[in-house]
Parts: C-alpha cells; structure tokens; sequence
C-alpha cells in the first residue's frame, strides 16, 4: 500500500534521463540565446545567463535576416508540399488498398523502392534538369521533387488497408464514383493518418538544409535553415548568441505547433501504428 | 417472370471454384433466405448481386432485365452490411440522406459551397430531409438523427443501416447476415421486426445467414447453399420435412439429424429391421438413413428396439437430448425427447432404441434423396423397429 512500486520509479528515472539528454541541446540553445558574447566564452558552463541578453540578442537576429520572408518562404514551401503530397498519395493508396488491378503488385515493389532511394542519389539529375527548365531560385523547385512521397502512399496504404471493405462497398451501393469514395468517405476518415503524415513532412522539410542550399541562392526564396546559413556568412560565424536567437525563432513554430496538438498527433500515430 | 432471376451463376477465385451454377427466381414481394455453413458462397453471391463483384458466367436478370454489365449504382439495389458500414464521420441522418442524395443531386449540387448557391437544391434538400425524417419514423430511430455511429448501441446501427437501405426504394433489398453482431436477446426481436419492414416495403429480400433458425423462422422461402451449390429452394417446412439433399437434411436442425449407414438390395433400402422400398432403381450398395432425432424413441427397460447405451444427456428445459450408441454397428444416435420421456433415463444405461421406418429418408451413396414408398404414401402411425 505503501510508496510506488520501484519498477516505476526505474521506468520513469530512465524516461526523464533520456528527455534530459534529448532535450539538453535545446536548452542550451535557449540558455546561449540570452547570453552576451563575453558570457559565451567563459570558461565555465553556466545555463543561466549572467546578463539577460535576450532582447538584444533577438534583436540581431531580427535585423540581420530577413526572418519574416524566411519564415513566410518556410510556410509556402512546407504548405506546398504537404498539399500535393496529401493529393497525390491518398488516391495512390485508396486504388492500391482497395481496388483490384493488374499492376497492383508492381505499383507496391515501386513504392518500395521508391522508399529506399534517398533524395541524395537523385539530386543531381534533378539539378541539371531544373536548371535547363531555368526553374532554380523558384518555389517550383523547392517543392516539386517531394510532391509525390512514397513515404505517404505506404502510411496511407496501411491504414487504408484496415479500413472495412464493407464501407466501400456501401458508398457503391448509395451511387458514389470512385473518386466520390475518395472525397467523401475515405478522406473524412482518414484524419489521424493525415495528421500523423503531417508531422513527419512538416518536420522533415521545415528542417531541410540540403536541398535548398542546392536549388536556391537568392535570400528572397531561402527556407529558414538556408536563412541561418546566410546569418553565420553575415556575421563570420561568431556572433553565437544572435545566431541560437535566430535558431529559436524558426524552431518555434514547429515546437508551438506540436504543443498545440499534441494530442491529435500522439493519436494519430498511435491509430497508424507508426511509431517513432 | 420472376421479379429477380439468377441463371447459372459461376464464380472462381484464383482457381478456387466459389459459386457452381447458381440459378434462383424470386417472385415479387417475396423473402429468400440463403443459408449455407461459412464459406459456401452465399456472400459472394450476394455481392455479385450488388454488382460490387462480377461473375465469371451466368445472368442476372432484374425484372427481365438483364444487370451483368450494370454498375452497382444503376441496379437500385439496397445492401445491409453485417457490419453496417455506416460512414463514421456523419450522423444517422446524413448517413440516411446520402442515398437520396446522390440520387436527386446533380453532381454540382453536392459540391460544398459552391453547391448550396445553386439554383433548386434547396427544394431538393428539404425533400431529403423530409424522406429522412419519415423513414427514421418508421423505424422509431428519430431521436437518434443527430448522433454518429461511435455513438450508438448494436441495435440503434443496425436500424439506422436499415433505414439508409429502405429509404431509397430499392427495387431489391439484399442482407448480409444483419443480426450477427446483436447480441441473442436482440436478434429474436429484431426478426420479427425485417419480416415486418419487409411485408410493408413489398420488396424482394435476398437475405444471407447462416443461422438455419432465422433462415427458417423468416423467410418465404429458404435457400440452402453447400459448397458452391444451391442444393434445394423451398419452404421452411418443405426444408425440414422433405430435404433434397444429405447436405441439407445436415444443415437444417438442431440438434442434428442422424444420419446411419445402410445398404440397399433388390431396390429396398435396409438397416437393422428397417426395410424401405426404394421408388427409384439404384444399383445395390452403399447409402444413408436420415433419421430426425424427435422421431427416435428410447425404451429404458431395453425389451424393444435395438440394443444400445445412453452416453450422455442433455437437458435443455422443454426437452432432453440423448446421445446414445448402437451397441451392434456402433452408429451414434441422438434422441430429442420430452422431459417426462427421459425421466427414467440416465446416462451410462443400457437403453433399447426406436428407430421409426415411417420417417427415415434415404439418401444416395452421392448424396441426392431416394424417394422411397413409404414416404410417397399416405402418412400413418410411425411403425418402429
């Protein structure tokens, strides 16, 4: 009756120990945000700053990056992306969960490769290319290579796969086309793996440093990581406590969305069965 | 003309032949109630009714019509899921209107937004709504218009199912094992129930179980399915009394008509001191005896009958089932007998075993009935031997 059983107090020691270790760097960042350059490169190792200096520090950050069109272009970009991708793969997989066709087979070996060629092998070509179709520097060539995600088609075809038959069936029998069964029964259904989905894309382009820095050089197109490549140029790469201001900026939104629907993402992935 | 005819309907699942030739005719009005163990074809059957599967051979004819190559959504043809497969992300009531929806709204008109500025939808909509409202009535599911399926009982969805089904008028009405997920209290109910929605709406009901009960205790007319087969089309009665098939008299009752090995020479049919003289010519060999178990009588003192034991008794409230053995072929026996008939009974004794020649059937080393005289003649009292 008495106390908590020690295999909680064990699960739960570790659990903190690794959110400390995961979350430390974070900290650190916002702790460097608000020290002043002197407070920096002191020997010691202190979190608290011995000058509140964030104000100053944000201050820079603000005037030395355009970080209003940083962050506008982040949003554009990762919007973008999201859309298409979410157009593209929820069709894809509703046909290959649910219909039957010859080429079924193929399309999921496809899919599977598609899973293991990784952005960087394709790069170049896809370089060349845009530059021939004189598209570098243009939201067309941040966005259009991650239209089609095979990542998505293959969320979305495991969860569609456990969607019932019957239901499909029954949008059949009331008079609806195909792609009326996408819209209005698959689709409104299909939320917590949409949510789930948006988590991994926002994230993964949000945080994109790579393929920017290839397609783009003009600040007026830069994502917010290429932007912080621009801040270090600018400012030779001392100025560290302007530079963690700058990196809080653009992971705040990431982070304050997360918080904000942190229940619909833990369901969503959860429902998917994916995880981590 | 039947309202709806079948002919020789086939199906094949990667080689694996579902459906051998099915050919039904159902007369308007009428229910049908296709019963068959799991796996017999009688679900495919159904969807290839639906249109949501094609067969591989055969005709479907609607009225005279013929529906191979119509889509699912032209046939005006209404399913109940065992599931319900209602839409989770709209309530009973737009679960009910999506029918009358899809049907009396252009495509435009559906379009959100842009649809509601249209000209003459509004008129349309009230007139959905209105359909709704009176269907719900019907079904006494009024106050649940506003809910959605995660929040409803078993029986409420089932009802709501049923409404989204009737309210469009289908031409045919096809179920698939509706009553399978309600619990046993509820599904007595809810069968009296569909036989009464059924007599008001007036329309041909395919209705697929495989719960010989409720396919005998509902329908018009009982369809027995085994293995790919339609084995007999009849009346419940005729089902029971008279199967066509081993397989049916199998199927149907509970418990379990028993069926005994036996042999025919010179055109009789014999077992033990049963004789049955055979209407039909069969060459001498092996068949069956089918024999009801309320027919079987037990004589607890062992002077009549043939000699067996009393393995095992079950008492069910108004009636006892005893399963006994036949001590000469070792043939297991099972007896369906009132309370006061087994009260001298206990299991383990020696008991003599009634078998009445009057109502054996006979059936074929293949399985198909063997009329025999006795049966084809007047009824009497059950001689035993």
């Amino acid at each position: 009756m008495t106390g908590i059983p020690v295999g909680r107090i064990v699960r739960f020691a570790l659990l903190s120990l690794g959110a400390l270790t995961i979350l430390a760097p974070y900290i650190f960042m916002i702790s460097t945000a608000g020290k002043t350059q002197s407070d920096i490169f002191t020997a010691a190792l202190s979190l608290i700053p011995q000058h509140f200096y964030f104000a100053e520090n944000f201050a820079k950050a603000l005037d030395k990056v355009p970080m209003a069109t940083l962050l506008w272009n982040g949003v554009v970009v990762c919007g973008l992306i999201f859309f298409f991708q979410v157009a593209v793969a929820i069709p894809c997989a509703y046909a290959m969960a649910k219909l039957k066709f010859r080429a079924a087979r193929m399309m999921m070996v496809l899919v599977m490769l598609g899973l293991l060629v990784p952005i960087h092998a394709t790069a170049l070509p896809l370089y060349v290319a845009f530059d021939r179709v004189s598209l570098l520097n243009s939201y067309t060539a941040l966005v259009a290579p991650f239209t089609i995600s095979v990542f998505a088609i293959f969320m979305f075809l495991q969860f569609f796969r456990a969607m019932p038959d019957d239901l499909i069936h029954a949008a059949r029998l009331d008079g609806m086309s195909e792609l009326g069964i996408v819209a209005r029964v698959i689709v409104p259904n299909a939320w917590p793996a949409v949510t789930a989905f948006a988590i991994f894309s926002v994230v993964a382009h949000w945080n994109d440093l790579y393929w920017p820095l290839i397609v783009i050089s003009k600040q007026a197109y830069a994502t917010p990581p290429l932007g912080l490549m621009y801040f270090r140029a600018a400012e030779a790469g001392d100025d560290y406590g302007a530079l963690m201001a700058a990196t809080l900026i653009i992971t705040l939104p990431l982070v304050a969305a997360f918080l904000l629907a942190q229940k619909r993402f833990v369901e969503g992935i959860t429902m998917t069965g994916l995880k981590g | 003309m039947g309202a709806l005819s079948l002919r020789g309907l086939s199906k094949a699942f990667a080689g694996n032949a579902v459906l051998k030739g099915v050919s039904l005719d159902a007369e308007p009005g009428e229910f049908i109630a296709l019963v068959g163990p799991s796996g017999c074809g009688k679900s495919t059957l159904l969807r290839i009714l639906a249109g949501l599967d094609h067969a591989d051979a055969g005709e479907i004819l609607v009225g005279g019509k013929d529906m191979s190559n119509v889509a699912a959504a032209d046939r005006n043809v209404a399913m109940v899921f065992q599931s319900y497969a209602l839409y989770p992300h709209l309530t009973a009531g737009q679960n009910i209107a999506v029918p009358l929806a899809m049907k009396r709204l252009s495509r435009a008109q559906r379009l959100p937004l842009i649809g509601s500025l249209l000209p003459g939808q509004r008129e349309t909509r009230a007139g959905i709504a209105r359909d709704v409202r009176e269907m719900s009535a019907l079904l006494k599911i009024d106050h649940l218009l506003d809910r959605k399926p995660g929040q409803m009982s078993g029986g409420q969805r089932q009802r709501v199912a049923l409404a989204r089904a009737m309210v469009r008028h289908p031409s045919i009405f096809l179920m698939d094992e509706p009553l399978s997920n309600l619990d046993a209290n509820l599904r007595v109910h809810a069968r009296g129930e569909i036989v009464e929605l059924h007599r008001r709406a007036g329309v041909p009901t395919l209705y697929v179980t495989h719960d010989q009960a409720e396919a005998l205790s509902m329908a018009d007319r009982v369809a027995v399915m085994i293995g790919g087969h339609l084995l007999q089309l009849a009346a419940p009665e005729t089902i029971y009394n008279d199967p066509a098939h081993i397989e049916v008299a199998r199927f149907v009752g509970q418990p379990r008509i028993n069926i005994i090995p036996a042999q025919t020479e010179n055109g009789r049919a014999g077992f033990e001191g049963i004789r049955l003289a055979l209407m039909e010519k069969v060459a001498s060999g092996p068949v069956s005896l089918g024999i009801r178990p309320e027919f079987v009588k037990l004589a607890p003192d062992g002077r009549s009958g043939l000699a067996g034991r009393i393995e095992r008794l079950e008492f069910l409230g108004s009636e006892v089932i005893a399963h006994c053995r036949l001590q000469a072929s070792g043939d297991a026996i099972v007896a369906k007998l009132a309370p006061h008939e087994a009260r001298d009974l206990i299991a383990g004794m020696p008991v003599g075993i009634l078998l009445p020649s009057e109502q054996a059937m006979v059936f074929g080393p293949e399985g198909r009935r063997l009329r025999t005289a006795a049966a084809a003649g007047a009824r009497q009292e059950p001689a035993y031997v």
